[in-house]
């Protein structure tokens, strides 16, 4: 692994609602080194699409600080900040949204090619949008330059959207479940042709899903996040955090995914939280956020200590107070 | 085990500005008596369509071009009563059917309960609608009917029976749902992606339920998923759907262990599980057909990597390849062939 590529220092955010504060991400703190696959995984509302907003530059951070190659976002320079913002994509989860459906796939892909002066010329542009749509798998290319988006399917558009993003020469993309949206027996493609990226190009890839087994698959090599209301709960090695969970909230997730194998799903042991009440942001459970619901829960300092990330077994760290 | 559910040879087109889109094309399949009949497949593939064709819900668009659906009703005790055809059912009778008889709870569950009336409307409502224990002196009946449903699906009555649908969460919404769909106490119940869209944990949930109401209860369920597990965890039958057909039906764990059509194994071969290697998981290449030009033969062929000139020509129906185990492939003998032809 390189150099940290985006380091997050106590990176909070908090969101003014009705008058009342909602704490959508709490104190993170966390480093991506050059060409790294990390996953985030967790529930809705636990403040992974955040995250990954705030590494993208979209929003703010309420606190704590994000830096790009060592430098902080919020006070670089105007051609820092330029290469900050090329350097960092996004793919979105929607590609029946996120693609603008007047403008040919060509005009799509090339319009940011010579927008930011990474072609010079007609004959140009048009050879780099080919390379490009060939890198994302749309072979022939000529046959979807001229397409508009409603003429693909959601797969297809979602490897547009990798195209566009590719076009600036990115280090690192973020891409927010991208792949929730498009039909099960194309969802694995989509997933290699991003591995290659990171494989043939370095390029680093935060990826955002709910679904544990498809980060397993994604992260491979990389990492898995665990995150719960706003705070990572578990993070490290894929193959380990899902081989040996530590959070209970972990092992509660893991426990409770069906798997597409009647004989295994059936008799899985489940892990059986003390509560199904998700807790409201509004009113996070004092100390660790998981006490009110944790089936392993012990007594007073889980109620009044807020458990720190720390590190744990198996290349993990884990933020519980039972894990030693 | 008797079918209370027989459709045979059901056909059904939307009528759409470039042509007429065939969303189920001639469709047999038995639903048994409390059985789980788990229908699967992808986005455009008619399954929603077969659903609502069973309720006799389709948009206004759509046509049923033929077929049947015979519904049986069967005593207390099992003892088959009387046979209806559902497709001639009008007004009246048609409003006894569903719900009293064959519930259906959507896909987008969030958006089906009022926002302007409290959960306990919305059991009052279904009552009335449908005249069951709506007469006079009859209203702490179906308060204590509704109240005792709302706990078998893990609800506190307490605190969901004055709730507007806006104070609880998704998951407790669509229990709500269930526990409404059953308050009629029909003999079927239609599921439409259940557990799309909601958090892990609270899919756990709403299985969990469903299992727990089926030992309890004597019902048939029809559940309509994209989702794999949720069908092996739930199902006693899986039926593939491709292009508005069944290409293969089965008992659960002869689909998920043996399965001959390449287009089921590709679905299962897509799926990451938390213990799948790298190497075993790929994609079925394509896309799904346009429903509206559909290809020639076999309406799989240009995704499937056994397809001949047999399977362009013509479009398989579907066999017994052993007992109980239906599927529509020329080439079925040769699945396992397809597993490596997917190793790629």
């Amino acid at each position: 692994m390189g150099e940290p590529l985006i380091t997050l220092e106590h990176v909070t955010r908090t969101f003014d609602v009705k008058r009342q504060t909602i704490k959508a991400v709490d104190d993170i703190s966390l480093t991506i080194p050059e060409g790294e696959v990390l996953c985030l995984v967790g529930e809705s509302g636990c403040g992974k699409t955040t995250t990954g907003k705030m590494i993208a530059g979209l929003l703010a951070t309420s606190a704590g600080r994000i830096l790009y190659r060592g430098q902080d976002i919020a006070t670089m320079n105007r051609a820092d900040r330029r290469r900050y913002r090329l350097g960092v994509q996004m793919v979105h989860q929607d590609p029946y949204a996120s693609l603008n459906p007047v403008q040919m796939i060509y005009n799509i892909i090339a319009a940011p090619l010579q927008h930011h002066g990474f072609t010079r010329g007609e004959a140009a542009t048009r050879e780099r949008v080919r390379e490009l749509l060939t890198t994302v798998d749309l072979t022939p290319p000529d046959d979807y330059l001229e397409k508009y988006p409603h003429q693909l399917s959601g797969g297809q558009r979602q490897r547009v959207s990798v195209a566009r993003a590719l076009t600036v020469r990115p280090s690192f993309i973020i891409a927010d479940e991208a792949v929730s949206m498009v039909d099960v027996s194309i969802r694995i493609s989509l997933l290699k042709m991003f591995g290659r990226l990171k494989d043939e190009m370095g390029v680093g890839v935060l990826f955002i899903t709910h679904d544990l087994a498809l980060a397993k698959y994604f992260a491979w090599e990389g990492r898995i996040g665990v995150m719960y209301l706003g705070r990572l709960a578990e993070i490290g090695p894929a193959q380990q955090v899902v081989a040996h969970p530590q959070h209970p909230y972990t092992q509660v997730l893991l426990s409770a995914i069906p798997e597409a194998d009647p004989d295994r799903t059936r008799s899985k042991q489940r892990i059986e939280l003390r509560s199904m009440d998700v807790p409201s942001l509004l009113r996070l459970p004092s100390g660790c956020a998981f006490h009110p619901r944790c089936p392993a829960f012990a007594g007073e300092i889980c109620e009044k200590v807020v458990p720190p990330l720390k590190k744990a077994g198996w290349g993990s760290d884990v933020a519980c107070h039972l894990v030693k | 085990m008797e079918p209370i559910l027989s459709v045979r040879d059901l056909t059904i087109e939307y009528a759409a500005r470039r042509g007429k889109v065939r969303a189920i094309r001639s469709v047999s399949f038995d639903v048994r008596r409390g059985e789980a009949l788990a229908l699967i497949g992808e986005s455009g593939s008619g399954k929603t369509t077969l659903g609502l064709g069973i309720v006799q819900l389709l948009p206004s668009t759509a046509r049923i071009a033929g077929g049947s659906i015979v519904y049986r009703r069967y005593s207390d005790t099992g003892q088959p009563m009387r046979e209806t055809e559902v497709l001639t059912l009008k007004d009246a009778d048609l409003r006894r059917f569903r719900w009293a008889e064959c519930a259906m709870v959507f896909q987008s569950a969030l958006n089906a309960l009022n926002p302007v009336l409290r959960i306990s409307d919305h059991f009052a409502d279904t009552a009335k609608a449908h005249r069951y224990l709506s007469g006079p002196r009859q209203g702490a009946a179906l308060t204590e009917r509704s109240r005792h449903l709302l706990s078998r699906v893990r609800l506190d009555p307490d605190r969901v029976w004055r709730a507007f649908p806006h104070e609880l969460s998704g998951g407790m919404r669509q229990r709500v749902l269930i526990a409404l769909s059953l308050l009629l106490e029909p003999q079927l119940l239609i599921l439409d992606e259940p557990t799309t869209a909601l958090d892990i944990l609270t899919q756990r949930n709403i299985m969990d339920v469903l299992k727990e109401l089926r030992t309890q209860l004597d019902f048939s369920l029809v559940f309509i998923s994209h989702d794999l597990s949720l069908a092996a965890e739930l199902a006693d039958r899986v039926a593939t759907v491709y292009a508005g057909k069944i290409v293969e039906i089965g008992e659960v764990y002869t689909i998920f262990r043996n399965p001959h059509h390449p287009y089921t194994i590709g679905l299962i071969k897509a799926v990451p599980t938390l213990t799948s290697d790298k190497s075993e998981l790929t994609s079925i290449p394509g896309s799904p057909p346009d429903l509206i030009e559909l290809p020639s033969g076999c309406k799989f062929h240009p995704r499937c990597p056994l397809a001949d000139d047999h399977c362009r020509r013509e479009e398989p129906e579907l066999i017994d390849v052993e007992s109980g185990h239906r599927v529509a492939c020329w080439r079925w003998q040769d699945a396992r062939a397809v597993l490596k032809a997917y190793q790629v």
